[in-house]
């Protein structure tokens, strides 16, 4: 599905929602993202970030609206085809989510595994990026024997090992140093020069304003879209805006709801 | 297939550790039910075969006025039953014809009618013991009706009506064990249903994650699958195990208790092979089972 030519990575149109009959987590949340775009997604906690991350990995299906990923309306893709949409998006959840069973080496083999890569290939990948990550002595290991930190790095290098289109990643330098942090962070950025689209959840707004990127502000289920560097609060900017954004603050809370 | 790696510690599910156990019950049973059907089958084979190479034919003594001496009634009964010895003996597929002498009709009327001195004064039918070649059959009914033309009075007993009367009884012990053996089966799908539906439930997250890293479900129900298959050839094995001793002890009793009313069967290859083929058969059924309870399960979530 292409919009002026371009083919979004994500686009989602009025999407709401809601846990069983509870009130709406998300309202009317509407926005695009171009294809190697890099994102945050920031907002107070329990303001839906997780929420909002879950609908683009497929975890849950909206109340309402529209979700279309890599152009297939997700509503009527057929639940065979969805693996393969699946495998296209990398994912750091929040709580890591490793299997406790695998070690360090077969959960970050897993996406390969799942696609049917060839063996003596996921070994050489696997391999060469827990390396990077300062796991190469913890092959081996089972999730829950290492360390809070340790861990997020192995969530990470799952996420990426199979060179995914689109990168979710759900507070992913919440366990980690200061200077751990920024090493996963140009991990991120690298992955995007590489082409791929990247949404970083986090409420760190320190490493926002380091890095300045895109800014998706999340508040009360409602969503505000930001260019870079646009410091001050409720400066949102429908045009002139990074490019990978489509328009604008399309979901900004209505006046009189403010 | 045997060792391959599961992303699922499916190995440690408590139902991993019993559900080989209720196969190896079900085999058991099913090896057992399958060679009593197997068994009865041979003994109607048999039958068909060895009973019914045999005929025999009875020869009623005539009513004779009081007038006639003893001794010209039994000169007379000879001659009746020479014309029927020499009939059946002109008859190609009759392999011998012999009339069993007063001493054997005797020792068999025995248990029925006590001491042979009671016995000695009642007339006595003259009983002809026929064989047939074997592999040949014949018309009974026709042979009978050509022998009471010629003798009147005797009538033929292929044993026929007794033999059908067993085999109905054996049939329907037959169609009992396929009953048994059907239920086994629902059993054995059952329980694999009942394991799968608790591992998906225990492992639900994991299978979670599978699936949001782009797992099939056909991905996920082929480790259950490999582990029901291998879960259920193990159970099986015990099961066949268990059972072999049982059968030849059965065998042995029933040698030694019932010696002869039973023709002697021994099961042939094809017998053996089908027993040893129930593990198969189960962990088969285990496999499928249990891919085909992922798959459904699966197909409700999103
Ligand atoms: N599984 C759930 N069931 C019910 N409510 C939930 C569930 N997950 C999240 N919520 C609610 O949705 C809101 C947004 O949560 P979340 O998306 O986790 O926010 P964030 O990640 O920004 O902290 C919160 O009010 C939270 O209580
Ligand atoms: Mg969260």
């Amino acid at each position: 599905m292409t919009i002026d030519g371009v083919e979004y990575v994500v686009r989602f149109e009025n999407v709401g929602l809601r846990y069983g009959l509870g009130p709406e987590v998300l309202q009317d949340i509407s926005f695009a993202l171009e294809p190697g775009s890099f994102h945050f997604l920031v907002g107070p906690s329990g303001a839906g970030k997780s929420s909002l991350l879950k609908l683009m990995y497929l975890a849950l299906k909206p109340t309402r609206g529209l979700i279309s990923l890599f152009g297939h309306d997700i509503a009527i893709t057929r639940r065979g085809d969805l693996p393969g949409l699946r495998r296209r998006v990398g994912v750091v959840f929040q709580d890591f989510r490793l299997l406790p069973h695998l070690s360090t080496f077969d959960n970050v083999a897993l996406p390969l595994r799942v696609a049917g890569g060839r063996e003596s290939d996921i070994e050489k990948n696997v391999v060469e990026l827990l390396s990077w990550v300062g796991l190469k002595d913890h092959l081996k290991a089972r999730p829950p024997t290492l360390s809070g930190g340790q861990q997020q790095r192995v969530a990470i290098a799952r996420a990426v090992i199979a060179r995914p289109k689109l990168l979710l990643a759900d507070e992913p330098t919440g366990n980690v140093d200061d200077r751990m942090a920024m090493r996963l962070m140009h991990l991120f950025e690298e992955l995007n020069k590489l082409g791929t689209t990247v949404v970083i959840a986090t409420h760190n707004e320190g490493l926002v304003n380091r890095m300045g990127h895109s800014c998706l502000r999340l508040e009360d289920g409602w969503l505000e879209v930001r260019g870079p560097d646009s410091g001050s609060a409720g400066q949102t900017v429908a045009a002139g805006l990074s490019p990978s954004i489509l328009g604008g603050a399309v979901g900004r809370k209505p006046e009189s709801a403010a | 297939m045997f060792g391959h790696r599961s992303d699922l510690p499916l190995d440690k599910d408590p139902l991993s550790r019993f559900l080989p156990w209720l196969i190896a019950f079900m085999v058991y049973l099913a090896v057992l039910a399958l060679a009593g059907a197997l068994v009865l089958n041979a003994v109607i084979v048999r039958w068909d075969r060895g009973v019914t190479g045999t005929l025999t034919v009875q020869i009623a003594p005539l009513e004779r006025p009081p007038s006639v001496s003893a001794a010209d009634a039994r000169a007379d009964e000879e001659r009746r039953q020479k014309a029927v010895l020499d009939l059946l003996r002109s008859v190609p597929e009759v392999a011998r014809a012999e009339a069993l002498d007063d001493q054997r009709l005797m020792a068999l009327l025995e248990p029925w009618l006590g001491t042979t001195e009671v016995a000695e004064d009642l007339p006595l039918p003259g009983l002809v013991d026929v064989e047939l070649k074997p592999g040949t059959s014949l018309d009974a009914a026709a042979l009978g009706a050509r022998l009471a033309k010629a003798v009147p009075g005797t009538s033929i007993d292929d044993h026929k009506i007794w033999l059908e009367r067993l085999v109905r009884l054996i049939r329907m012990v037959e169609a009992v064990a396929s009953v048994v053996l059907m239920f086994i089966g629902l059993a054995t799908v059952g329980t694999v249903v009942f394991a799968t539906r608790t591992g998906l439930a225990v492992h639900q997250e994991a299978i979670e994650v599978l699936h949001l890293i782009g797992a099939q479900d056909s991905y996920v129900a082929q480790q259950f699958a490999r582990r029901a298959l291998v879960l259920g050839l193990r159970g099986g094995l015990v099961g066949l195990v268990l059972a072999v001793p049982t059968l030849f002890g059965i065998s042995y009793l029933a040698a030694h208790l019932e010696a002869g009313l039973l023709p002697d069967v021994d099961m042939g290859p094809a017998h053996w092979l089908a027993l040893i083929s129930m593990p198969l058969a189960a962990a088969l059924i285990a496999m499928v089972t249990a891919r085909m309870t992922v798959m459904r399960t699966l197909a409700r979530m999103l």
